[in-house]
């Protein structure tokens, strides 16, 4: 039992350290601290710097450029990302599509898109929920239709994450209405986002940011090489990407410096007043409440983390609930900190201006509008990825036995 | 980074968790409680021929040189299983005062007996109308070396041979003393606790006592510190005995025709337990890992689990009994005792509330 990373460990979290402190940009370093909007162009560029330091996609098999890095070292290059304040990875690229085609894909599909996945040339958007199939996914009815060397795709997808800056959309469709089960009629298809036939149409959000997307499919012509695997077989490879990394899920390095930004924060408003000592009091009480959880969960992700590592023998790490138990409470807990910010800002967080082509804000003073926007947005993390009362049906059903 | 348990670890696991499926059933627990004294003596002697009670002394003093994770494994499987003996105050809290506080030669006189099982030591430091957690004596009084005052809340305390009495001395410092229970000037008044603990009120008058060199507040925040490490492992057995027997009662229970575990609002409580078990056995074991760490770093980690684990010991137990419905409330049946004993659990040594101020105070967790 030893709760400390190892000597080699330390030794490759200070050297992303000193990697972060001299190659992250400032603007972009500002606009994640002060949780305003990203830009497509700070996106890539971040990208790309991580991708000369061939850090975009570490953890991909060496062949596709991973670096076969420890659960651990992927933990720990997590944290350091987010407690520096860098952009989360680009994880349609990098977690999901990525992992599915060196998994599943043709030689060809490798040669194809591995390469400018890897290095964010093609931009990969998620095309799986529709609107009436979100919890219930494998009701999707999105139709794909074999004719001749092309599958022709008629449907919407919803919910389309940043469609409007992608090149590709890996889409779930629906090849055999028949199958015996909705799950076993389902392919995994990759199209292009300037095949005829089809629209993005924006989503306004209540942050009132465009982030998500309606895209719809009217007599698309997908190349039936573009098939991911076996026709019929999307579900599994869907199951894979989205269970095939468990280091990560809690986002402790997320919470944890939106922990240090609120004490900091905090400390500034009751020197200078806009807090009262009592405020000041009852917020730090919350805050080391939050602290508190967030350790427990800090301590929980790391069991997972070392039983990935060790495979077995030792403490099962939460055994099969660890996921469910790591997103549930991860999410609770990001959640929690948006609502500090909340409390932080107060009335002075209402006001709206337009940052881009507004005022001239002070610089510390630039979240306060962000603050509302980013508590509102963040609802989502309890519904996105199998919602919070999803991930309790799972444990009930496939570790408890209920 | 490594959170498995060795093969020796493993072990120890395995025979205290077959001694208590062997001999601390529930039917057994019910009828040593109904026993003169609430207790069957034989069960000591047992627990000191498996070698449990020289667990965490130095090998050098005649014990076996366990360390957090061992009490850590050992004080689970005893939640699991209700165990009611004094093994916390007699063995964790009074072993960890003999340990850091004691002379050698106090040590000496002591330890060989603990470990046999002939001496049990009790710790007597609560005062009625001091703070309710405080480490400092105020109304007991030193003069020289005879004590003057009134203990409550002494755990195991009529049941021990000798007591760990703290006092306040005329230099206006706390100090610990030992002190034979059988001396002239002691009267001791045991209880029942709620959760089948024994308890006793302890007063002193012009007693006799040998003093214990050193800071006594210090030396009890410590021992403190070990126990409340001990007790956040056995809130984790007992949790998960509680949620072992709801999800068992959820699958049997039919109402409407059908099990109660088909109703999603039954399911979502049950997980929602297990999520906080989980989470509290993780903070049992940043506990247990603390105890040999830096004194900064040991009490405030030892704080923060000791706070999540009185909160998840209250939902767990409380959840537990509501899953089960009325049977939930019978004193025939197990989960209300478990619901009981954790309840104990969260108060004893500071409850969450208190563990939280004193992490304010601390300025939080190390980063």
């Amino acid at each position: 039992m030893n709760l400390d990373f190892d000597a080699d460990e330390l030794a490759f979290r200070d050297e992303v350290r000193a990697f972060l402190a001299a190659e992250l940009p400032d603007d972009i370093r500002t606009a994640v601290a002060d949780r305003t909007d990203l830009t497509k162009e700070q996106i890539v560029r971040w990208h790309g710097i991580l991708h000369r330091r061939g850090w975009a996609v570490p953890k991909w098999a060496a062949e596709h450029g991973g670096r076969g890095w420890t659960p651990a070292q992927k933990y720990i290059f997590q944290e350091e990302l987010s407690l520096a304040r860098a952009p989360d990875e680009f994880s349609f690229n990098v977690a999901m599509i990525g992992p599915v085609i060196a998994r599943f894909g043709t030689d060809a599909q490798k040669e194809r898109f591995l390469p400018p996945t890897a290095s964010l040339d093609i931009w990969w958007c998620q095309g799986f929920s529709e609107p009436g199939s979100g919890s219930d996914l494998a009701s999707l009815k999105t139709t794909a239709v074999r004719d001749g060397d092309d599958y022709v795709v008629n449907g919407q997808k919803i919910w389309t994450t940043l469609a409007q800056h992608a090149d590709w959309i890996f889409a779930l469709v629906r090849t055999d209405p028949n199958a015996q089960k909705p799950q076993m009629g389902i392919s995994f298809l990759l199209i292009d986002m300037t095949t005829p036939g089809i629209t993005v149409r924006p989503i306004r959000t209540i942050d009132n940011h465009h982030e998500v997307n309606e895209v719809f499919f009217d007599d698309v012509r997908v190349p039936a090489e573009n098939l991911i695997g076996q026709e019929n077989k999307g579900w599994d490879y869907a199951k894979h990407l989205l269970g095939n990394e468990r280091s990560g899920i809690a986002r402790i390095g997320l919470s944890k410096e939106r922990l240090r930004w609120a004490r900091a924060t905090a400390k500034e408003m009751a020197a200078d007043g806009r807090m009262t000592q009592r405020e000041h009091a009852r917020l730090l009480r919350e805050l080391i409440e939050t602290e508190i959880d967030l350790k427990a969960l800090e301590l929980t992700q790391l069991r997972v983390v070392a039983a990935d590592s060790a495979g077995g023998g030792g403490d099962p790490g939460a055994g099969a609930a660890a996921s469910s138990i790591l997103k549930v409470k991860g999410s609770d807990i990001q959640q929690r900190m948006t609502e500090i910010m909340m409390t932080l800002a107060g009335p002075a967080g209402l006001a709206q201006p337009d940052l881009d082509h507004g005022r001239n804000e002070e610089p510390q003073d630039r979240w306060l509008p962000a603050a509302a926007p980013y508590y509102f947005t963040m609802r989502k993390v309890s519904i996105y990825g199998g919602s919070n009362e999803i991930q309790r049906n799972i444990v009930a059903k496939t570790v408890m036995g209920l | 980074m490594d959170f498995s348990f060795s093969d020796d670890q493993r072990l120890l696991r395995e025979t205290v968790a077959r001694f208590v499926a062997d001999r601390y059933g529930f039917e057994d627990r019910t009828r040593m409680m109904a026993m003169p004294g609430g207790r069957d003596p034989a069960i000591w002697s047992e627990m000191a021929e498996l070698g449990l009670l020289g667990l965490p002394f130095a090998e050098a003093d005649g014990g076996f040189g366990g360390g957090g994770t061992e009490t850590m494994i050992l004080m689970e499987e005893f939640g699991r299983g209700l165990v009611v003996e004094p093994y916390l105050s007699a063995i964790v809290l009074a072993g960890a005062l003999l340990q850091d506080a004691a002379t050698a030669e106090q040590r000496a006189a002591r330890v060989e007996r603990i470990v046999t099982g002939d001496l049990r030591l009790a710790v007597a430091f609560a005062e009625p109308r001091g703070p309710r957690y405080t480490v400092d004596a105020r109304e007991t009084v030193a003069v020289g070396d005879r004590l003057t005052g009134e203990k409550i809340a002494v755990l195991g305390g009529d049941q021990a041979q000798e007591l760990i009495v703290s006092a306040r001395t005329s230099e206006g410092s706390t100090a610990l003393f030992f002190v034979d229970p059988a001396a002239t000037g002691v009267s001791i008044r045991g209880e029942a606790g709620y959760d089948g603990s024994r308890v006793a009120t302890v007063t002193l008058h012009d007693v006799a006592a040998e003093r214990i060199p050193g800071d006594g507040a210090a030396h009890l925040s410590r021992a403190i510190e070990a126990a409340n490490a001990a007790l956040c492992a056995e809130a984790v057995g007992a949790m998960a005995a509680a949620l072992d027997l709801t999800t068992e009662y959820l699958k049997t229970r039919k109402q409407f025709g059908v099990p109660i575990a088909a109703f999603q609002a039954l399911q979502h409580r049950a997980v929602d337990m297990l999520m906080q078990l989980e989470l509290a056995r993780s903070m049992a074991i940043l506990a247990a890992a603390s105890l040999d760490r830096p004194a900064a770093e040991r009490t405030a980690n030892i704080a923060a689990a000791k706070a999540h684990i009185a909160r998840a010991s209250r939902f767990v137990g409380q959840q537990a009994v509501q899953l089960h419905g009325g049977i939930g409330i019978t004193a025939e049946y197990k989960v209300g005792h478990i619901f009981k004993r954790l309840t104990a659990i969260e108060t004893l040594f500071g409850d969450a509330d208190h563990h939280i101020d004193a992490l304010t105070d601390l300025g939080g967790l190390a980063a």
